[in-house]
């Protein structure tokens, strides 16, 4: 079996697996990282969200090969309780969610807008969000919540 | 006949309560200085946990971090059926409030003896109970002496509202981090010691039978554990979930289906609905006072589509046998009710089957949670005494788990010279809105319909009018029209499963009865609103029609290609009251700008809870009235995936305010189905407003737009 090598929130890390399998297979089954969702399977709903570099991109149609040598960045690595990331504060602090499914992915979405735009309007801010769908109807709140963790972050 | 009275004095128990009366299945101290606290309903994304606790540390006068909540288990939760109807607070938040305050009378007794001071010198502090001459106890010191293995009496009355320290205050909820910080929570997320994964195949139409399987390229896959074959019920077991994946999907390849039975045609469905045999219920009636002769009739046709739940995470399931007894890990709304299934379809006792809940995502009503359990179950039991977890594909879960039911509303109204209505006649053609698990003497799991020996497809039925009703949810008018006549037919034939979804019937006939009227307001020229004032006697429908419209300006001056539309409803007619305002713009293709709802649930527990639920409602239902639709031919459903089943995005979410009406007397009522009905038809109404087209049928896409359009010019 091939193996693959990448880092994975900071973690050198190497699978033995078909490199055609999809990432999210792998984070979830071999690695036990299950922060990224499985939603759809077809790239369409944004649940299984990680950065792959500087961008979000959906882990179930990701194949392995492709993170060869690459930073993949999961919710997991994002912050912890400890150290949140500013947006985990603000997604809290906002209560923004209801059941909560489709977060993990929201917030990859999230933290690649603010890394590469870190003082959207709320119409950026629902664009980089719209490959990610939220069946609860907990939209708005969430972008409230990416507003305020880049104001949060603008002030240091 | 002998009949009892009641003792006056003795106020009855909360329902819930009375059915499970001991007060230790409620709540118990551990040593720690915790209380845990075991409802019987259960999580779904709506934040009932937390209300719930927020409730009982109020009562016992404790912090609320030392509230720990039990996730219910047929092992030792209280039953409390279903977490449905938006009744979790009525029911279990009831219940719990007087149970805790029964607890805390009864500890405060025994601190009185103990302490040897008068009971009403005590008081309560986050547990510690102190009396004159700071003697001290508390709920933890005394947990040994006291037992809670007894039942509740209905003498102790909780405390009013004013004394309440967190109900009413917006409480972080404690799920929430968990989620933001992705630690496994969902049962998605779960691995149990030597866990198998399954997968199940399933026909394209319900009705196929497996005629042939070919199980070589499924045996062929590694790490296979086991295939099982019960009728047309197949599935497959395997080490990995990639390698069960694999297998399903070989062992599709080598599967022969018959045709199976004929769908209706989707482009018409009101004739369809109308044309299938069906039971009449006469749902209400009112006699005028005195006659009047109508001018004239007016009559017109609502419908809405098949609504798929569409929640983002495919159900999922774990179950383990040990012998003949079943463990089974699920996110079911109700785990009494399935175990009352999966009994029927094991032929087991409800003893050997321990069901017990995992949280799971949205939960919008009966969805396949239910039918993955028994999927699991099936399967687990081809390989000995190792887990085996189950999850649907996207696919499977928009087209095999159970739709909201389509819809044909016709209302007529009598009208006289100045056109008032004198008459309402209201009729709904529609297949009943509930087939839920555990209610009959047959199972209403989907496996059990597919195996060798199957059980009959169960037809989805209507709750009476006494718990709020099915396809004639919110059929009875609010207003005070002279006459009326509410009929129901409910199908008697079932081509296409249909279950509880968000509000049963009661966002069409929401949407039916809140858009005739806007007619008639608007053919006598008089606004909307006030329309609707006048034809209501109930103070608290008009303060939130009232306090929305203040909130929205009503009515904001006309500007080409805006337009703005009201709806009200009382979900349930015995719920929560809402009243939206829906700002809307564009010609064929519409955008929704802006909802403004009024709400009033009675006492709302949690009030940042309680918005953020009518938030998601009026989003939820404008996709539903902009974008979805069950999708079929005449063989198989057709939106299986997000393609084909779009559902509202971030980029076409409109703004949403929330005004809250606070009544901390009044018993407190759920909030998550109330914006629904109430959103639909502000935004039809608001449609017409912009376009001067009505669009009857749901959902209001453009090709709808232009249809109406060409039927006006």
């Amino acid at each position: 079996m091939p193996s693959v090598r990448f880092r994975l929130n900071g973690v050198e890390t190497e699978v033995d697996a078909d490199p055609d399998r999809s990432l999210l297979d792998i984070l979830r089954g071999q690695l036990g990282v299950t922060g990224p969702h499985f939603g759809c399977g077809a790239g369409e709903c944004g649940a299984c969200n990680v950065i792959v570099g500087d961008r979000a991109v959906s882990a179930c149609d990701t194949p392995l090969w492709s993170v060869a040598d690459k930073d993949v960045t999961t919710i997991e690595g994002l912050g912890t309780s400890e150290q949140p990331h500013p947006l985990q504060r603000a997604f809290i602090a906002e209560q923004a969610l209801q059941c909560g499914y489709c977060v993990s992915g929201i917030l990859m979405s999230a933290a690649a807008l603010l890394k590469r735009n870190p003082s959207p309007t709320s119409r950026e801010v629902k664009e980089a969000l719209d490959g990610n769908l939220c069946r609860c109807g907990s939209h708005n709140r969430m972008v409230r919540a990416v507003l305020r963790a880049a104001e949060e972050m603008a002030a240091g | 006949m002998n009949q009892q009275a009641p003792a006056p004095s003795q106020p009855a128990l909360p329902a819930s309560l009375a059915a499970n009366p001991k007060l230790s299945s409620w709540l118990k101290f551990s040593s720690a200085g915790q209380v845990t606290v075991s409802p019987g309903k259960v999580e779904i994304g709506q934040g009932i946990v937390t209300a719930l606790a927020q409730i009982a540390a109020d009562e016992l006068d404790i912090d609320l971090s030392r509230v720990q909540m039990i996730r219910a288990s047929t092992v030792a939760s209280p039953n409390e059926g279903v977490t449905s109807g938006s009744l979790s607070i009525q029911q279990s938040g009831r219940a719990l409030r007087h149970a805790c305050a029964e607890v805390r009378r009864i500890f405060l007794q025994q601190a009185a003896e103990r302490l040897g001071v008068d009971i009403d010198a005590l008081e309560i502090e986050d547990g510690t109970i102190s009396g004159p001459g700071n003697v001290r106890t508390s709920y933890w010191e005394l947990a040994d002496e006291v037992s809670l293995d007894r039942d509740a009496t209905s003498g102790v009355t909780p405390k009013i509202a004013t004394r309440r320290a967190l109900a009413g205050s917006s409480t972080q909820r404690i799920d929430i981090p968990d989620k933001v910080f992705g630690r496994p929570r969902f049962i998605h997320d779960q691995t149990l010691a030597g866990m198998l994964h399954g997968r199940v195949l399933r026909p394209e139409n319900a009705r196929a039978k497996l005629s042939e399987s070919s199980e070589d390229g499924a045996r062929a896959v590694a790490g296979l554990v086991a295939i099982v074959r019960d009728g047309s019920f197949a599935g497959v077991v395997s080490e990995t979930e990639h390698g069960a994946e694999l297998a399903v999907r070989a062992l599709r390849k080598g599967a022969v289906w018959s045709d199976g039975d004929p769908l209706p045609d989707e482009n018409d469905l009101a004739s369809f609905l109308k044309a299938q045999p069906s039971e009449l219920t006469v749902i209400d009636t009112k006699t005028a006072m005195s006659s009047a002769t109508a001018a004239r009739t007016i009559r017109r046709q609502y419908t809405r589509p098949y609504i798929a739940h569409a929640s983002i995470a495919p159900s999922c399931a774990m179950a383990q046998w040990d012998g003949d007894r079943v463990h089974v890990w699920t996110h079911s709304q109700g785990v009494y009710l399935l175990r009352a299934d999966l009994a029927l379809v094991l032929k087991l006792p409800v003893e050997n089957i321990t069901v017990e809940h995992m949280e799971g995502a949205g939960c919008y009503g009966h969805n396949a949670a239910d039918d993955v359990a028994l999927d699991a179950v099936l399967l687990a039991r081809a390989v000995g005494g190792r887990p085996v977890r189950v999850q649907w594909s996207r696919q499977g879960e928009m087209s095999d788990a159970p739709f909201g039911a389509a819809m044909a509303i016709e209302i007529e109204a009598d009208l006289d010279a100045q056109g008032e209505i004198l008459a309402w006649r209201h009729s709904i053609w529609s297949n009943g809105h509930a087939a839920r698990p555990g209610r009959a003497a047959q199972p209403a799991l989907l496996a059990a319909f597919e195996l060798e020996k199957p059980f009959p497809r169960m037809i989805s039925t209507n709750p009476p009018q006494a718990n709020g009703g099915g396809g004639d949810r919110n059929s009875i008018p609010l207003y005070d029209f002279p006459s009326w006549r509410i009929e129901s037919h409910r199908l008697t034939t079932m081509p296409i499963r249909t279950s509880a979804l968000r509000t049963l019937g009661g966002q069409g006939n929401v949407f039916a009865i809140e858009s005739i009227l806007d007619e008639i307001a608007a053919e006598r020229g008089e606004d909307p609103l006030a329309f609707r004032l006048r034809h209501l006697r109930d103070e608290r429908a008009k303060d939130v029609i009232r306090a929305v419209a203040r909130r929205a300006k009503w009515k904001p001056e006309k500007q080409p290609g805006i337009g703005y539309g009201i709806g009200f409803g009382r979900y349930k007619n015995t719920g929560a009251y809402c009243a939206a305002i829906a700002e809307i713009e564009g010609a064929e293709e519409i955008t929704v700008r802006k909802l403004t709802l009024a709400v009033d649930v009675g006492e709302a527990i949690n009030p940042d809870g309680v918005i953020n639920q009518i938030e998601g409602g009026a989003i939820q239902a404008t996709s539903w009235v902009l974008k979805e639709r069950v999708r079929f031919d005449r063989q198989r459903i057709t939106s299986a995936g997000w393609m084909e089943y779009p559902i509202l995005r971030f980029s076409e979410v409109p703004d949403v305010e929330v005004e809250l009406i606070q009544r901390p007397d009044i018993d407190p009522v759920g909030a998550g189905e109330a914006a629904h009905g109430p959103v639909t038809a502000a935004i039809a109404n608001a449609v017409f407003d912009a376009l001067g087209v009505r669009v009857r049928d749901l959902p209001i896409t453009r090709d709808r737009i232009i249809a109406a359009m060409e039927l006006t010019s």
